[in-house]
């Protein structure tokens, strides 16, 4: 089988989408000729036509209520925000027209809109281009968020997102985008072409919205992460020795609440991680959920990893970067308990 | 310090405020038929007056004179009227219901009848509306049924948007008329994405975007005009300049710009303003610019000159912020009056006959009323079921939303 980047496997999920179907268009700033910053959209333009890829004014209200627009005429737009961080232009648009357009028309009209856009730091972006705010979306009624954490993943979302009769974001961990990032910044990546879920099969595939993968079996704790994060729960749990189940959400809402419920009762500990601040973030949506459904089987108080709650910083980015030895301690802690 | 050194801040106010004389005299009106109509591919650098003037067909006379007229049957322009004046007296009942405690919540059209009733005769099935709450004639004037719009009004159990939407939030796919949303200027944007689609699709329908004067301040309002220019989008926008955003006048919104349709000019679109009270002029307009949309020339810019002669609301009392008697000196007059003197000129129309047609218009509205009462209004009667509220929200209700449904009981 094919080893394929995250952004190759990204790109092949839009290929293989606006192949299959006429109505899928793909929009966004430098999307079109350059094929994007990260060249998710490289050779779309080529091989589709200026209709259906093309370049999109810096204006991502725009790019998101014309996508709206497009929705509601029939055609499924699929439009890439440039960096998570300048969504919020566009916020109005997601949250209270695509997110309500079926539920206030009574499915007169609808929305399949899919919105890319890249999440997370670790590439010295500082605050304006290293922010998580899969919460701010998780929160809002008539939205579906997905994080993908590998190629193979991100291809079969992406292309079940595309398919999805209601709109989707879809954050990309841009830490990912080469290689299963696992935290430690001072050693060289691992590319995905060595890694075994950067295979990625050719064609049509898709993976379903809302069911979660568990990427380490184990009955200590349980760690539940998703994009990044799952590979710096992966190198804590090498590091620390602890027996965890590693759970990758891969899709925040709908949530896979019987895959984290069932785990958790097995294990009687959990730690949550994510890159986003902690603050209201969606690590308390799952501390909330583990203790209204596991009470009796926790063992040790629910705990949480994340970002602090400062913006994202530039030079301090190791310092304010959840990586493998604060989730170490968090587990370390949690056994102890 | 010298004075000219000493910065001032700068708010503009309207001419005048309650207690006052209306004076509209910076208002200027041109004479009807003195604005020429351009060929619809014209240069629209060489048409740059035509956003700082008024087009109007009818004159004082009530006589349909220039470039902009003759466009309209006898047939039309009686079937016009009609749809004002069921429009006039279908917000007359529908305003009294609310006071009445049969819904929370209604917005009338007092003297902009003309504007929807018009536009909507100028496009052709299947072309779309993005509309603002204010624009109900579309469907009055494409035949929607009165009894819907009621059922939706009372959020009833016969309500087709289940009871999820504020009174006047209509949605029809089929008449055209994009769910309206609540919010300002968002779907000015949308409808340029809409027009972008069926532009990508080499379909031939055209879309129609509807803003406030007031909303023109919103950055999509912005975003609608950039994505319009730069794609060429086969898309009519529409600015219905009623002088009043609540209590805000319309001069907070259009700073020195010097009208709305001037804020096309700077993206290339050809800007129109039109004399919203005359339904000659607002559907001659109308036209032209659907007419281009249609043609591949891409989007027009329209402002109707008009006055909100009503409330904003049935939650607002102008009263606190314009002079009580400002409607009556507003210089384009009345629509309804204006079309009907236009018709009793042509002699298909007398006082008798529109004396008469009020009256079984009333009747027809009193019949759909009584037969939306008949399923329920806001407090009393049919109403959706709570299991309603959890419904639809997403093609396949997920996990959470079920174990929530159960846990309401439903």
């Amino acid at each position: 089988m094919p080893r394929r980047t995250m952004i190759e496997a990204i790109r092949d999920a839009m290929d293989v989408s606006m192949g299959r179907d006429d109505k899928v268009v793909v929009y966004g700033e430098d999307v079109g000729f350059f094929g994007g910053v990260f060249r998710c959209t490289q050779g779309l333009q080529a091989k589709y036509g200026k209709s259906r890829c093309f370049d999109a004014p810096i204006n991502e209200s725009g790019i998101v209520g014309s996508a709206i627009g497009m929705a509601a005429y029939g055609l499924k737009p699929c439009v890439e925000i440039q960096f998570a961080d300048y969504m919020y232009p566009a916020y109005d648009q997601l949250t209270q027209e695509a997110a309500r357009l079926r539920y206030r028309s009574n499915g007169d009209f609808t929305c399949p809109i899919v919105v890319r856009m890249p999440t997370g730091g670790g590439i010295f972006g500082g605050q304006t281009h290293s922010q998580s705010p899969e919460a701010l979306f998780t929160h809002v009624s008539g939205l579906k968020t997905v994080v993908p954490s590998n190629p193979h993943d991100a291809k079969g979302l992406l292309i079940a997102a595309i398919e999805d009769p209601d709109p989707v974001i879809f954050l990309e961990p841009k830490r990912l985008y080469n290689g299963p990032f696992d935290g430690h910044h001072d050693r060289p990546v691992t590319p995905w072409s060595k890694h075994e879920l950067g295979e990625v099969a050719d064609g049509h595939y898709t993976i379903p919205l809302g069911k979660a993968a568990i990427r380490r079996t184990g009955s200590a704790i349980t760690v539940l992460a998703y994009g990044t994060m799952v590979y710096v729960a992966q190198a804590a749990v090498e590091e620390t020795g602890i027996d965890a189940e590693i759970i990758d959400l891969r899709t925040l809402l709908p949530l896979d609440l019987d895959t984290i419920v069932a785990s958790v009762k097995k294990t009687g500990r959990c730690v949550i991680v994510h890159e986003a601040t902690l603050t209201s973030g969606f690590g308390a949506e799952l501390s909330a959920l583990v203790q209204e459904n596991c009470f009796y089987h926790l063992e040790a108080p629910v705990a949480r990893v994340a970002g602090w709650d400062t913006p994202y910083p530039h030079a301090q980015e190791w310092d304010y970067f959840p990586g493998p030895a604060r989730v170490g301690r968090a587990l370390l802690e949690t056994m102890e308990a | 310090m010298t004075d000219a050194g000493m910065l001032r801040f700068h708010v503009p106010e309207p001419e005048v405020r309650p207690g006052g004389t209306p004076d509209f005299s910076n208002v200027t009106v041109p004479k009807a038929g003195s604005v020429p109509r351009p060929e619809i591919d014209v240069d629209p650098r060489t048409i740059r007056d035509l956003a700082f003037s008024i087009i109007r067909v009818l004159n004082r006379n009530g006589e349909a004179v220039g470039p902009w007229a003759g466009l309209l049957s006898d047939d039309e322009l009686l079937a016009g009227l009609r749809h004002m004046m069921t429009l006039r007296t279908f917000d007359a009942r529908m305003q009294m219901a609310q006071r009445q405690g049969k819904t929370s919540f209604y917005m009338q059209h007092l003297g902009e009848e003309a504007v929807s009733c018009a536009f909507r005769k100028a496009l052709s099935p299947g072309d779309m509306n993005f509309p603002t709450y204010r624009q109900a004639g579309l469907l009055i004037a494409d035949d929607y049924p009165m009894v819907t719009m009621m059922n939706q009004i009372y959020s009833n159990e016969a309500d087709p948007l289940k009871g999820r939407q504020l009174p006047v939030m209509y949605s029809s796919k089929e008449h055209g008329f994009f769910s309206i949303s609540g919010n300002l200027a968002t779907q000015y944007i949308q409808a340029v994405g809409w027009a972008m689609a069926s532009a990508i699709s080499n379909d031939s329908r055209i879309a129609a975007g509807w803003i406030g004067d007031g909303s023109t301040a919103e950055s999509d309002f912005h975003s609608a005009l950039v994505f319009a220019s730069t794609y060429k989008a086969p898309v009519v926008l529409n600015v219905v300049n009623n002088q009043w955003a609540i209590s805000t006048f319309q001069g907070i919104a259009r700073g020195g710009s010097g009208t709305f349709a001037a804020r096309g000019l700077g993206f290339g679109i050809p800007s129109l303003r039109v004399d919203g009270n005359d339904y000659l002029a607002v559907h001659a307009v109308a036209k032209w610019a659907v007419t281009r949309a249609r043609s591949n020339l891409g989007p027009t810019l329209v402002e109707y000159v008009t006055y909100r002669a009503g409330a904003h609301s049935s939650s607002d009392d102008p009263s606190a912020y314009r002079p009580k008697t400002e409607s009556d000196a507003w210089p384009l007059g009345d629509p309804i009056v204006r079309l009907k003197n236009h018709l009793i000129r042509l002699g298909v129309w007398s006082d008798e006959r529109h004396a008469q047609a009020e009256a079984e218009i009333l009747d027809t509205v009193i019949a759909a009323q009584k037969e939306a009462e008949s399923h329920g209004t806001l407090h009393a009667g049919g109403k959706p079921s709570t299991r309603d509220m959890f419904e639809g929200l997403y093609a396949e209700m997920p996990p959470h939303l079920r174990r929530q449904r159960q846990q309401a009981g439903v």
